[in-house]
């Protein structure tokens, strides 16, 4: 395992766009950390949005993780980059010839993608740890620490989408069109949820994009705000939020479907 | 002899295309194989399959008799197939140091491979930089970094300048002196003339041919003659025991095609004896060109 990653990170040391994505990445990442914490004032009225609660424990888990994994793509153009870059140098049939397996080449590729969901996790802690440390109301370890399925969610949610963009790459071969195509993908997701809302609405629990957003529902229902606001105005908005267990096994099958799918791939084709 | 490789029933159908057709052959330890054919004829197809990335649609082959394993195998292989294959950001040495973690290469000896190819010096400009027959002579580099107990170039000369492919094949020859196998594919005969010492012809997917260098080339050679009187000439070499064919190749001169040794020496006595004055002679070997066409030819109509 430990030679596969290396080999795969050597690659991607030499790789710009690897690094400048990467870079943009970790940017909006903290970006986002950054403008929670900034005042806005209108006139007398001042406002931050990092006393409006989001920020306290344990709700911090579901908020960022729910916030951050939306610039998840930065990093999936990555890693489409470094598996369609191996199809345009033609270094992929070099790696076959030099005695890498097909195995090891997806191989590698998934320890990447896992490193890259598992840094994403640690940083997803660690800033809100902090920012919560700094701004939430409930200070108790019994608090902060609860509530962390949302660090598993989040961390099965990257490795979900990271290895749907392996397979893409690798089937599709060009990045444009592998990512092209991963919009494809959400627009018929979309247009089949709603479709089939009426005649068989567990179906869509099994849809790959929408088996990971399952994962982490959207937070603002849960929101203190919204939440006085919708009890003001009489009418209930809060929606079922929890993750069931079902709900994390499918996306790990999906996981398992794109990392078999992309060996199946590799082996039948001639290159 | 030790076996490298041996192919038995080797095919690859594209379609109703059948693009490698039932190859049997062996490959021994010591010797420079030429895989020769024309463009198309399925030579980089074979290699493809030899190699892992092409998928046989029938038929077997095996590396290194015992050998289960075929990525085990292919690390004690030294291959480069088409153009030139690496990262392009990074550096000739960076590139070498990637192939030998796929290799599992311990301590490879950068520098001498380098030095033999004569990139020592440029080893830390990055490879997109590099003039086509640079990048050729990298990846000789790279096949040659497990020290490789067999060589596989395919067309490793295509598209270089003739300064770049004299490099390519001293080159190839100080490889093949020093005792290491090669296989060579190429559709230059020149190349494999100069280089090889075993050879094995492919044309639409069959082979047609497969022995020594030495042997496909005629070893008796043809003689080419001219007389005041052709027609007496033509009579008189049809006689001779030594004469397998004889043909008028131009209007000039006739052509006697020999199954033994005749020297131009004793042939001339034999005609002055019978009153016929040769106005040309002269004994030729014919080229490896001549017996390819020849058998690429006789293949089409068979």
């Amino acid at each position: 395992m430990r030679r596969l990653l290396s080999i795969e990170l050597f690659k991607l040391r030499f790789s710009k766009s690897a690094k400048v994505l990467s870079i943009i990445y970790f940017l909006l990442f903290f970006s986002t950390a950054i403008f929670s914490m900034i005042r806005f004032k209108f006139g007398d009225f001042e406002f931050q949005l990092a006393e409006q609660g989001i920020f306290n424990f344990p709700y911090i888990w579901h908020f960022n993780t729910y916030m951050v994994a939306i610039i998840k793509l930065f990093l999936a153009v990555v890693i489409v980059s470094m598996v369609s870059s191996e199809y345009t140098n033609r270094t992929l049939k070099q790696n076959f010839i030099d005695g890498l397996s097909k195995k090891e080449f997806v191989l590698s590729k998934f320890y990447t993608l896992l490193t890259f969901a598992l840094v994403s996790t640690i940083l997803v802690f660690l800033v809100s740890l902090v920012l919560g440390l700094i701004y939430s109301d409930y200070n108790e370890p019994s608090i902060i620490f609860s509530d962390l399925h949302f660090l598993l969610a989040y961390f099965i949610k990257l490795t979900a989408f990271f290895s749907l963009c392996m397979f893409l790459a690798i089937l599709i071969r060009k990045s444009a069109f592998a990512l092209g195509f991963l919009f494809l993908l959400l627009i018929v997701e979309s247009i089949a949820i709603v479709s089939l809302r009426n005649e068989i609405p567990w179906l869509s629990h099994f849809f790959p994009l929408e088996s990971m957003a399952n994962l982490i529902k959207e937070p603002f229902t849960r929101f203190n705000v919204v939440k006085s606001a919708s009890t003001a105005m009489g009418t209930d908005f809060s929606r079922d939020v929890k993750t069931y267990w079902y709900e994390y096994l499918i996306p790990i099958g999906w996981t398992f479907v794109f990392v078999f799918g992309s060996l199946k791939v590799l082996k039948s084709r001639d290159l | 002899m030790e076996k490298i490789l041996s192919v038995h029933q080797l095919t690859k159908k594209y379609g109703k295309l059948n693009a490698v057709n039932q190859l049997t052959f062996d490959i021994e330890k010591g010797h420079v194989y030429g895989l020769l054919g024309p463009n198309g004829s399925g030579k980089s197809t074979t290699l493809g399959m030899l190699l892992n990335v092409v998928n046989p649609t029938s038929g077997n082959f095996k590396w290194f008799e015992n050998q289960s394993d075929i990525t085990d195998a292919l690390k004690q292989i030294g291959a480069i197939i088409e153009s030139p294959n690496f990262y392009p950001a990074m550096s000739a040495l960076d590139n070498l140091k990637l192939v030998a973690k796929i290799k599992e290469l311990a301590s490879p000896d950068y520098e001498a491979k380098l030095r033999l190819v004569d990139l020592w010096d440029r080893k830390d400009e990055a490879f997109k930089n590099f003039s086509l027959g640079m990048k050729q002579r990298l990846a000789i580099a790279s096949a040659l970094l497990n020290n490789p107990q067999i060589l596989i170039l395919d067309e490793p000369t295509n598209g270089l300048d003739p300064k770049g492919i004299r490099q390519i094949r001293d080159i190839i020859l100080k490889i093949a002196q020093s005792g290491t196998t090669i296989l060579l594919a190429s559709h230059l005969l020149d190349e494999v003339e100069k280089i090889c010492t075993h050879v094995i012809v492919l044309q639409q997917g069959k082979m047609i041919y497969n022995g020594k260098v030495e042997e496909m080339k005629a070893s008796f050679g043809f003689l080419e003659l001219a007389a005041n009187n052709q027609e007496e000439l033509i009579e008189m070499l049809k006689e001779l025991p030594q004469v397998e064919e004889v043909n008028q190749t131009e209007y000039k001169y006739v052509k006697a095609i020999l199954n033994a040794d005749l020297p131009p020496e004793k042939i001339n006595k034999i005609c002055f004896e019978k009153g016929i004055v040769l106005t040309h002679l002269m004994w030729k070997k014919e080229t490896l060109e001549d017996n390819f066409l020849a058998l690429t030819k006789s293949n089409i109509h068979a």
